[in-house]
């Protein structure tokens, strides 16, 4: 039985030989493949070649410099869950891999491949029948978006886990292009566009994750909100990354996903260092948080709802990291 | 395009042409004839294909086959011995965790990469490893008494 279009694979042992098969006209990357053979499923994607990054040894290294570590793209999330100095000192991210999907996607899925992941909307995430006979839509093959049919904007919701988590600590992302490499920090790989929502030319894809030594007393946490207890995708997520002492914020950021087309670090936390944590800095935030986020019509939940969780979460993990003793 | 797969099936090895494009699912119940691996919602939101790739719970509906090049599958075929359910399965069996058994196979290859790697699993890591199986007829409560059975502790 053939449910996927017809389409070569390749297997590069090296960057540069990926780099180079994925300039070529049709060619998509294939990381574990559990959101792009899903979407490829539902026709979304119709790749005529997949290179398969998984061969590149290279890419699968988790690495520590002092406090600092590199996370190469084809680590897979089961493996950054379960790693002991991960979960030990930055558990936002072992928090966020754990929260990713099921347990049969995260022993196949990457680090590289969370960060790609497709923006999600529930006029696109849907079979090729069910879109044909809705007219398509503005993100694959439509000209109408159905969540804002006034607008010519995708606004498809980036749900990626691992992003917020990354984002809160200053990560930067390693991108391989044909014949060299850029380094660029995480926020700047996404756009603010549902419909292509990676700032990455044609044979340029992430190899690996930059996290520097987390501040001095930072403390970190992730956690989201979702229709299910598992598997599913994030309403809201949000990460947290702060350091407080006598329950004043020393310094505070918050990045959150599954509530815009690109995952998002909260502008204007600064103005809370030095303040103390209490219920006028967590009204502040809320509101902060409420401002910036952007939920619409693309999940079953009602946006406004996903936009109250969005602050409730922040509000709980800063309430909750700042407090602890 | 077609290629030959080396692979070690249930402990034995296998070559068989396979095309690019083919996912494990379809390799292993249509080309083996292996269908104890059940197809459920064949879209990677449910677990009944769940199968161990290398020791690692993986979805079939979203594994292409030729990745499985070189490395080791384990289908619930390959849990009896001489005709014999295994631990696990003959604790489904009495405990009741099965019903229309469609999940069956998912939950019992979760279950097993659960066991082999944490032995003693508590009550929380049954419920997080099974996570991905979704069952609508048990309630999941025998399905949990029969992996805790099948560590040997009384639910």
């Amino acid at each position: 039985m053939q449910v996927l279009t017809d389409f070569v694979l390749r297997h590069p042992a090296s960057i540069a030989e990926a780099a180079e098969l994925l300039a070529g006209p049709g060619a998509r990357a294939l990381a574990g493949g559990t959101d792009l053979i899903a979407n490829m499923r539902h026709g979304l994607e119709r790749p005529k070649m997949l290179v398969d990054l998984s061969a590149i040894a290279e890419m699968g290294a988790l690495r520590w410099a002092g406090a600092g570590v590199t996370i190469g793209a084809n680590v897979t999330i089961a493996c950054l869950a379960r790693d002991t100095r991960i979960i030990g000192e930055l558990p936002a991210v072992a928090q966020a891999a754990r929260s990713i999907a099921g347990p049969g996607h995260r022993s196949a899925a990457t680090v590289g491949g969370n960060l790609c992941l497709d923006t999600r909307c529930v006029y696109y995430n849907q079979s090729e029948a069910w879109r044909r006979s809705n007219g398509y839509c503005l993100k694959r093959m439509g000209d109408v978006c159905h969540v804002a049919p006034q607008g010519k904007h995708c606004h498809a919701a980036y749900s990626g886990d691992l992003a917020p988590a990354l984002l809160s600590l200053d990560a930067e992302v390693e991108i391989a292009m044909p014949r060299s490499t850029r380094r660029a920090p995480l926020a700047e790989l996404y756009r603010d566009d549902g419909a292509r929502h990676l700032n990455l030319e044609r044979g340029e894809f992430v190899t690996a994750v930059h996290l520097p030594a987390p501040l001095p007393g930072t403390r970190m946490a992730y956690r989201k909100s979702r229709a299910r207890g598992a598997i599913d995708f994030p309403l809201a997520g949000v990460a947290v990354a702060l350091a407080a002492s006598a329950g004043r914020i020393e310094f505070l950021r918050v990045a959150l996903t599954g509530t815009n087309t690109r995952p998002l670090l909260v502008d204007g936390t600064r103005e809370f260092s030095g303040q103390m944590i209490g219920g006028a800095l967590l009204e502040k935030l809320g509101k902060l948080v409420q401002n910036q986020v952007s939920p619409m019509r693309t999940t079953v939940t009602a946006s406004n709802y996903r936009r109250q969780v969005a602050s409730a979460l922040a509000q709980r993990l800063v309430k909750e990291l700042g407090l602890a003793t | 395009m077609k290629r030959i797969l080396s692979l070690l099936l249930n402990g034995r090895r296998r070559e068989d042409a396979v095309a690019d494009d083919m996912l494990l699912i379809d390799y292993l119940r249509e080309l083996t004839g292996l269908t104890g691996t059940k197809r459920g919602c064949d879209g990677g939101e449910c677990g009944a294909c769940t199968v161990l790739l290398d020791g690692e719970p993986v979805l079939a509906c979203l594994t292409l086959a030729v990745r499985c090049e070189a490395r080791r599958v384990e289908t619930i075929e390959s849990l009896g011995e001489s005709g014999r359910m295994n631990r696990l399965q003959q604790a489904f069996h009495e405990k009741l965790g099965t019903q229309c058994g469609y999940c069956t196979q998912g939950m019992i290859m979760a279950g097993e990469a659960l066991l082999r790697r944490n032995p003693n699993p508590s009550e929380t890591e049954i419920r997080e490893a099974l996570s991905g199986n979704l069952c609508r007829c048990t309630g999941y409560v025998k399905i949990i008494e029969s992996v805790q059975a099948a560590a040997g502790k009384a639910p």
